[in-house]
């Protein structure tokens, strides 16, 4: 039985990983804002065959509260195995072009927080030298497209920030996990019209179940966006700027 | 977004919805009428289709499971297949269940689904012992039996026209084993296949698969597969996943040929004229549910699927003489299904009554409505009825005499602040309100 702290836990993505989470019978640290929302999924995972399900209502913005937040965690959970930091926001990329509040908002809730809870986790973590961080980056950090760049700044930040700690972790014995989800249809992405690319929640928590389990480094969900952003990062600058992505 | 039924046929542009609470379906229906709630869409026509649709896929949670009593309470949202997943490892059973598990608890309760049980244990709104529903003022009532009653039993197949339904508590039933013991009867004709319902009435699970397009002496001869959960063996759920149909069959692929040749090898498969084997409970229950988009098979212009019911008091001749005129028209489809149905319940518009009932597809071609409406008018002069779940053409006098509750109904759905709230293509072209 595994003690998993899930971050952002109302996520399509992370209720579809702590499903998986609950069947294998682990106990669960469940934050996010809405607290109604998480009493109803503590009740869910609770029959689905968790060991034992806990919520902790956090204003993620906030970053002031993220240390007690997660200590509180560790307390209830008398320690954590893994820890899946899963929230995040879509914003508008046109309103952002025009108003840097907007951006500086995206940028806030997609990188820095989780810069924030990472560090407070990677404290915690190397002292107790195991455990898994597991954390939903985005192909969309992978390379800038003038479709979404805010958003893919905000993720690409988390990513290299993720390279520099899984480097740091290693000699601890704690391993770090970056997930790159390509298009995943969730209430998140409602508005978009849906086509062959689309993955559904459930296949990308199989992806970060089974990641987490091989102790994997970086996965991409599902597997195929490997092969598209190795493509999509290859194309030089000169052409690229011509292309409308 | 272009929406259709299972049937793929009719199709509309609608606006839908994914709230994720009860909250948000509040919010939701503030600001809208001509509401339908949907589930997987697994209704075959109009039925879960409107202007303004709820999907309910995101209110999927769990919310309590009574291990002394099997009494689960779950959102709306939750399918047959998750609960299966968790439950049947645990020793526990759907009390009914239709003939796919991709269906929700919403969508049963609204269809007030039946199964292969329903000559012993009733529709699944039966096993329904509360349930919480969002009205059309915005208001959340509990409902049951006993608890403002007649709302119970317009919304226990009510097809989602007296509210969303958020909530409900169904009672599982316990199983000692995931297996079924299943026993094959080949039976040469419609006489033979309707006795041999009735000398296996105490079985828990009856359906006949029932060849069409036979004709004369063969009219009506089935394969009746009788099912007995076993008494011990493994509590397993199959991973495997279904094989899908990666993209439309040409229109034409399910004709006459095609069909008589499936349905001579499937009678033909049989070879004893009774034989026993034990089997998961997913091929026995579920064996369409192994192709994922069987729906595609029909083709782009989709089908209809039809469902009637005719009382035992009109006999097997009522029967006898509609299956002629399918088997002569050679439009029958592969699996047409016929079950004996014990008695109906109080809900004002569930379909099961006492007697015969027979499901098959039909291509979506000018013919067919011809036929079906024919049909339809034969039926009725037997005193049966048209299951509303399968529908996508019936005419609103076919409904009225078919169901002739309907008025008390309305009645009931204009007292719980439904009316001019909550509406499906179908309820419209059904002529409720």
């Amino acid at each position: 039985m595994k003690r998993v702290l899930i971050i952002g836990a109302t996520s399509a993505i992370a209720e579809a990983t702590a499903r998986l989470w609950a069947r294998d019978g682990h106990r669960l640290y469940l934050v996010g804002r809405n607290e109604e929302r998480l009493g109803a999924i503590a009740a869910d995972l609770n029959v689905r065959g968790a060991g034992s399900t806990h919520i902790g209502q956090l204003e993620l913005n906030n970053c002031e509260q993220h240390e007690t937040a997660i200590d509180k965690a560790i307390e209830t959970l008398n320690g954590i195995d893994i820890a899946l930091i899963a929230h995040g926001t879509l914003g508008d990329q046109k309103a952002c072009e025009i108003d840097f509040n907007l951006a500086l908002k995206e940028l806030n809730t997609n990188a820095i927080s989780v810069i924030s809870l990472l560090t407070h986790l990677a404290n915690r973590f190397e002292v107790q030298r195991h455990g898994t961080i597991a954390v939903i980056s985005s192909v969309a950090g992978d390379r800038g497209r003038q479709s979404n760049y805010v958003y893919g700044t905000a993720k690409g930040a988390v990513t290299i920030f993720l390279q520099g700690l899984r480097q740091r972790l290693y000699k601890s014995g704690v391993n770090v996990l970056t997930v790159k989800p390509g298009f995943v249809d969730t209430p998140m992405t409602k508005d978009f019209k849906k086509g062959l690319l689309w993955a559904k929640p459930d296949a990308i928590a199989r992806s970060i179940h089974d990641g987490i389990r091989r102790q994997r480094t970086v996965i991409y969900a599902p597997v195929f966006w490997k092969i598209v952003m190795f493509f999509i990062r290859i194309v030089p600058e000169r052409i690229f700027r011509k292309i409308s992505l | 977004m272009e929406v259709h039924g299972w049937g793929r046929y009719p199709r509309a542009d609608a606006s839908v919805s994914f709230p994720a609470t009860p909250r948000q379906c509040r919010a939701l229906l503030a600001c809208s009428d001509n509401l339908i709630a949907r589930g997987l869409g697994r209704s075959y026509g109009d039925s879960s289709m409107a202007m303004n649709m709820l999907d309910t896929r995101y209110l999927d949670h769990f919310h309590s499971f009574d291990e002394s009593t099997g009494m689960l309470t779950c959102a709306a949202g939750v399918s047959f297949d998750d609960i299966l997943r968790i439950f049947v490892p645990k020793g526990w059973f759907l009390p009914v269940t239709p003939g796919t598990r991709f269906v929700t608890v919403g969508g049963a309760i609204a269809s007030d689904v039946h199964g292969k049980n329903h000559h012993l244990e009733g529709s699944f709104c039966d096993h329904v012992s509360g349930l919480e529903l969002l009205l059309g003022n915005g208001e959340r009532v509990e409902t049951s039996p006993t608890d403002k009653p007649e709302l119970f039993h317009a919304t226990c197949g009510g097809m989602g026209l007296t509210g969303v339904i958020l909530s409900a508590t169904v009672c599982l039933k316990p199983i000692s084993s995931s297996e079924i013991v299943e026993t094959t009867i080949k039976a040469p004709d419609l006489d033979a296949v309707l006795t041999a319902f009735e000398e296996d009435a105490s079985t828990t699970y009856t359906v006949a698969w029932i060849d069409c397009l036979a004709r004369g002496r063969q009219l009506g001869r089935s394969l009746l597969m009788l099912g007995e959960h076993a008494q011990s063996g493994p509590l397993t759920v199959q991973a495997r996943k279904p094989t899908p149909v990666p993209f439309d069959m040409p229109a034409g692929f399910l004709n006459q040929a095609t069909v008589k040749t499936f349905n001579a090898l499937y009678y033909g498969k049989a070879r004893q004229a009774k034989q026993t084997r034990r089997i998961p409970f997913e091929p026995y229950f579920y064996p369409l549910d192994a192709l994922a988009d069987w729906n595609r098979l029909y083709g782009k212009p989709g089908f209809v699927q039809y469902q009637f019911v005719l009382p035992k008091g009109s006999g097997s001749d009522g029967l006898k003489k509609i299956l002629e005129r399918i088997a002569k028209t050679g439009r029958g489809s592969f699996l047409a299904v016929l079950k004996v149905l014990g008695k109906g319940n109080d809900n004002h518009l569930s379909f099961p009554q006492e007697g015969y009932t027979l499901a098959l597809d039909f291509k979506v071609e000018p013919a067919t409505f011809d036929l079906l409406d024919e049909l339809d008018q034969r039926i009725l002069e037997y005193g049966g009825r048209i299951y509303l779940a399968k529908d996508a053409r019936m005419s609103e006098g076919t409904f009225k005499t078919g169901y002739p509750r309907w008025q008390e109904f309305e009645e009931i759905r204009g007292r719980w602040h439904a009316i001019g709230k909550f509406a499906s293509i179908q309820s419209k072209r059904l002529g409720l309100q």
